[in-house]
């Protein structure tokens, strides 16, 4: 018990003291998953839309793939990216690996089947009404499709939060393929870990709290664009 | 009068089953023309390919003189001049003005003052100016179904499309999006085809009532004659309600 009040104690210290490591470790996080859920959205809209839309062969296959990605153990995907970007993989050339852009492409790839996945279940929950309506209006195709978006915004939005969620509370991925590299690659989960592993619990406890806050603060908003929706 | 649309051996069929065979039917520039006919008739099937967002099967649609044969379509110019207003109004999860504006909007017609005031004459008329802020998930269904109908006919479309507009609605409802009708026939060029169960409606709005019946074209008339002098047993049969529908 004392060990945990005392954490809490050098935890509040470290925060109220503006900790340069502490400062440091956040904009790592920040920078890497908040890239990386730019990269899941960039592709995973236009995926999800287009497989919530679209009828063709094969759709099934691509959505059970899909689903099953959103359970895919995070780690594995660090372990496969991991093979990828070592010296024997086919990208080894690039030297991305132990650095913020292997964590970013591992990120990717765990937040990808979330954001598309969501996407296309909110897509698919357009009202077919309104499509039938949207062209005899006379919408060109791309018009269709924006203005389906536009009408799935609310699922797009659970789709970043749930993005956001895995990215930045992940560990086993980061930590294969990013190294845990203080001022380089370090980021709050990882350094959670080792923090907690060398007995130094407060700064873990501080990372944890900061962890919290961030995903805490994050959905706060999420959810209040998400209620300005509704309203 | 000129003819805006003339079907020839239009047929529609849906796995293996006939919905659609009308073998000559035409519809005229400035009538509102009231199609009636029992539930699973082929009316709302028929409001579509006349809007072409399905193909027939086979035939012929002749639209303001172009022929199109076998579902070849009209180019995005044509299809614009035609649109449908349907039974459950479909609205975006926008306010009141923005689902107005948008058939504007993706015409790429800008929002003048003079259109701006144009528009708002238009939502006064309907009983929305009041409410062309609100949400149009949040309204009640005579007023969705009211800002479907302004949605429809913002952009003076040439054919206007209604399936079903006032069903389920409150007479006072009723009355506004038939004063609607009423008003919009009057602009040169338009065509108005009505798909009702309201036979008394029909009375009051159409100029031509026609009787669809699986999928066949049973009999076509003046309103007068058709309601008065049908021809056709089945059209009696229809009229004194031991059709079932």
């Amino acid at each position: 018990m004392d060990t945990l009040i005392e954490g809490f104690q050098e935890a509040l210290k470290l925060l109220i003291s503006l900790d340069r490591e502490v400062l440091q470790i956040i904009a790592v996080s920040l920078r890497v998953s908040g890239t990386a859920l730019v990269f899941s959205v960039l592709i995973g809209l236009p995926l999800g839309t287009f497989l919530g839309l679209a009828n063709f062969p094969g759709k099934k296959i691509i959505t059970a793939f899909l689903y099953t990605g959103m359970g895919f153990p995070p780690v594995v995907v660090g372990l496969f990216v991991f093979i990828i970007f070592s010296n024997a993989g086919p990208l080894g050339d690039l030297n991305w690996l132990f650095t913020t852009r292997a964590i970013v492409v591992a990120q990717t790839v765990i937040a990808l089947p979330l954001v598309a996945g969501f996407i296309m279940t909110a897509v698919m929950g357009v009202d077919k009404n309104l499509l039938l309506q949207l062209r005899s209006l006379g919408v060109t195709r791309v018009q269709m499709i924006w203005t389906i978006i536009k009408e799935a915004r609310l699922g797009a939005l659970i789709a970043i939060i749930a993005g956001f969620g895995a990215v930045i509370s992940e560990v086993g991925a980061v930590m294969l393929v990013g190294g845990n590299i203080q001022g380089k690659t370090r980021v709050l989960t990882t350094a959670i870990m080792l923090e907690t592993r060398q007995g130094r619990f407060g700064l873990a406890i501080a990372l944890g709290l900061i962890l919290l806050v961030i995903t805490f603060i994050i959905n706060i908003f999420m959810l209040n664009l998400q209620e300005k929706e509704r309203s | 009068m000129s003819i805006t649309y003339k079907l020839e051996n239009i047929s529609k069929i849906y796995d293996g089953k006939q919905i659609l065979n009308i073998k000559e039917l035409e519809f005229k520039t400035g009538e509102i023309f009231g199609l009636v006919g029992p539930s699973g008739a082929g009316k709302s099937t028929l409001l579509r390919l006349l809007n072409f967002l399905e193909k027939p099967s086979s035939g012929r649609i002749k639209y303001n003189g172009n022929g199109y044969l076998d579902g070849t379509l009209p180019d995005l110019d044509q299809r614009r001049s035609i649109t449908t207003v349907l039974q459950r109004s479909a609205l975006l999860h926008q306010s009141v003005w923005k689902n107005v504006i948008f058939p504007l909007e993706i015409r790429d017609i800008k929002i003048t003052k003079a259109k701006s005031s144009e528009i708002e004459e238009l939502l006064q008329y309907l009983g929305l100016y009041e409410i062309k802020d609100q949400r149009a998930d949040k309204l009640s269904g005579g007023e969705a179904q009211r800002v479907a109908m302004a949605r429809a006919v913002v952009f003076e479309p040439d054919v206007l499309l209604l399936d079903e507009p006032t069903s389920n609605l409150d007479p006072s409802n009723i009355s506004i999006i038939e004063k609607m009708i009423q008003r919009y026939i009057k602009k040169a060029g338009k065509t108005i085809i009505m798909v009702t169960h309201n036979i008394m409606q029909a009375k009051r709005l159409a100029d031509r009532v026609g009787l669809i019946y699986e999928g066949e074209m049973i009999e076509v008339a003046e309103k007068n004659k058709f309601f008065n002098n049908p021809e056709r047993n089945l059209t009696e049969k229809f009229l004194d309600g031991e059709l079932i529908y």
